[in-house]
């Protein structure tokens, strides 16, 4: 892959390898962590199970028994995979940046919905509104996919907005929208959490019966806007069946 | 005709050797904690070992056979009767229509397996049957069994000329899985990318002392008491994860991921346990004690391809058995 002299070999478990290119929250270093992720989709590793993009690393999965019968005997199964995973990282390939699909998501900011928009407010001295304004203004970027099926880590929130994490986790209902430090997400499935939650979203984050069950991907932008509780419910009354695309609206 | 529930466990689901391939979505890989055990009762009923098999904590569901059935029960040891008399474990068991499957009392492990050779008639979902609690997908209606869940089978054969009037009958030779419980004392874990965090006096410390396991000890991960320092605090961005990562935790204390563990994480990885001591470590339960041993990558690989000659070995033996035990019955 080009431009992509700074990384490091290690592995996760005795069949997984992962190629870290630095503990940091960068859009252009994940960028490279998912275009690798996009490349080795496309060309995968002989005896890959899988790839797993995440902030600034990928890890990659190996069936280690079936690599064993196909590698010479002396020679060690991790070794071979190292030098493969540095083969790759050698090779000049461009053009597997994800293209980003433009997610625009809906979000009633009610009342009965964000139930740590007053916290927050208090502890930033900030209006309702402001903070509204401020979490829909911007685009996200979508840095990975992990915790929960479906669960969209994205940044980065104004500094305004960027608080802690609650100290224990707490029961967080599907769809609800939360900030964490500079990041923002959205919990697909009803699950205990410590993100601050100041709204929720009525589209389905995650379905088990699609097959693409995940609304957003790594790679993606996404933008927040406002909606009512009127049409909060009714967008979950009625589902959109056109929910990505370039540029497309979520709803 | 099949497989029903007539009394719910306390959690008892539907797994096979789990879900890869779906990670990127945040989905985990799931499956059996202890997949050595779940692999041998699937080829003890001559089963590929991709099969799903039942996995039972204690108290166990109780289970009525609505069809005659070939089974195999593994792992471990809660005392599993046909009808109120004991079966043996690691053993393939012809069971008669309408009996009854109970697991009476706790005896040893954590886990237990159980295998039918008429296989569960389940959907995969994104390639895999394991049930996921939290996606509410997989297995039997993305949840652990309850009463009165049926599951039919996809087959059905004729026992009746070896069971004659019996309830059971064991068929004549067992899984020798001595050398798996008796061979390994220690776990071996290899160190992780964030070893080095660990103090001086911590990277000593985990292999002298002795850890046990917490309460919070499930399929999702054991959470060990005592502690080990890190030389300065670290924060980590997510990154993924696997069963057998073992986490140092912002208090000291260590946590070793299981089958059900989330797909990234933010807390260092100071080591992994080798895969081929998972299944020991799968058998184990609050308040067991474990100690630990150094080994390399290399090593690791190394254990890893002991298991699957010995699976091998026995998968052809099973096979070979099964064969010959119905031939002979049929001449």
């Amino acid at each position: 892959m080009e431009n992509s002299a700074s990384y490091k070999i290690y592995f996760i478990n005795d069949s997984a390898a992962a190629i870290d290119f630095g503990n940091v929250i960068d859009k252009e270093i994940n960028a490279k962590a998912v275009a690798l992720f996009n490349y080795l989709k496309q060309y995968p590793i002989e005896g890959m199970i899988e790839a797993i993009p995440a902030y600034s690393s990928v890890s990659i999965y190996f069936d280690i028994l079936s690599l064993r019968k196909k590698i010479p005997s002396h020679k060690k199964v991790y070794d071979w995979i190292q030098n493969k995973l540095n083969q790759v990282m050698a090779s000049k390939v461009t053009g597997f940046e994800t293209i980003a699909d433009l997610v625009r998501i809906p979000v009633c900011y009610d009342e009965e919905f964000a139930i740590d928009l007053p916290w927050i407010a208090t502890q930033k001295n900030l209006t309702r509104e402001e903070i509204i304004h401020l979490h829909s203004s911007r685009q996200y970027h979508v840095y990975m996919l992990g915790f929960l099926p479906g669960f969209s880590y994205m940044g980065e929130v104004d500094e305004k907005i960027a608080v802690p994490r609650k100290p224990e986790p707490q029961p967080i209902l599907a769809g609800s929208v939360g900030i964490a430090g500079k990041q923002t997400g959205i919990y697909p499935l009803n699950s205990p959490g410590g993100w601050q939650i100041i709204g929720r979203t009525p589209l389905k984050m995650f379905d088990k019966n699609k097959m693409e069950p995940c609304l957003l991907k790594a790679g993606d932008s996404v933008e927040f806007y406002s909606i009512t509780k009127d049409e909060f419910n009714h967008i979950q009354d009625n589902p959109p069946l056109l929910r990505r695309g370039v540029g497309g609206e979520a709803a | 005709m099949s497989l029903k529930i007539i009394k719910a466990g306390v959690l008892d689901t539907i797994q096979d050797l789990g879900r890869y391939g779906s990670q990127y979505l945040g989905i985990n890989p799931g499956g059996a904690m202890d997949r050595f055990a779940a692999q041998v009762v699937n080829m003890l009923t001559g089963n590929d070992i991709y099969e799903p098999v039942i996995e039972l904590h204690f108290p166990s569901s109780i289970f009525l056979f609505e069809q005659e059935a070939m089974i195999a029960v593994g792992g471990a040891d809660f005392s599993a009767t046909i009808d109120g008399e004991h079966i043996p474990l690691w053993q393939p068991v012809i069971v008669a229509k309408n009996s009854i499957l109970q697991f009476e009392k706790w005896k040893k492990g954590a886990r237990c397996y159980l295998a039918i050779k008429e296989k569960l008639n389940i959907e995969k979902w994104l390639g895999s049957y394991s049930t996921n609690i939290k996606a509410a997908s997989g297995g039997f209606n993305g949840r652990s069994l309850q009463k009165n869940d049926e599951i039919s089978f996809k087959e059905k054969c004729d026992y009746k000329c070896f069971l004659k009037d019996n309830d059971f009958v064991a068929l004549p030779w067992k899984a020798d899985i001595l050398w798996k419980e008796t061979l390994i004392e220690r776990i071996a874990i290899v160190p992780g990318n964030e070893w080095e965090l660990l103090t001086k006096e911590s990277r000593k410390k985990i292999f002298k002392d002795f850890f046990v396991i917490g309460s919070l000890a499930d399929r999702m991960g054991y959470r060990l008491q005592g502690t080990l320092n890190a030389k300065q605090g670290c924060e980590l961005v997510s990154s993924i994860v696997s069963f057998g990562t073992i986490q140092l935790l912002p208090n000291g204390e260590l946590i070793i991921l299981m089958a059900d563990h989330q797909t990234a994480g933010g807390y260092p990885r100071i080591a992994y346990v080798a895969s081929a001591h998972l299944p020991l470590l799968a058998q184990k339960q609050p308040g067991d004690k474990i100690y630990f041993r150094f080994t390399d990558q290399e090593n690791a690989e190394e254990l890893l391809f002991l298991q699957p000659q010995h699976l091998l070995q026995l998968q052809t033996a099973c096979k070979f058995r099964l064969a010959e035990f119905f031939s002979e019955k049929e001449n």
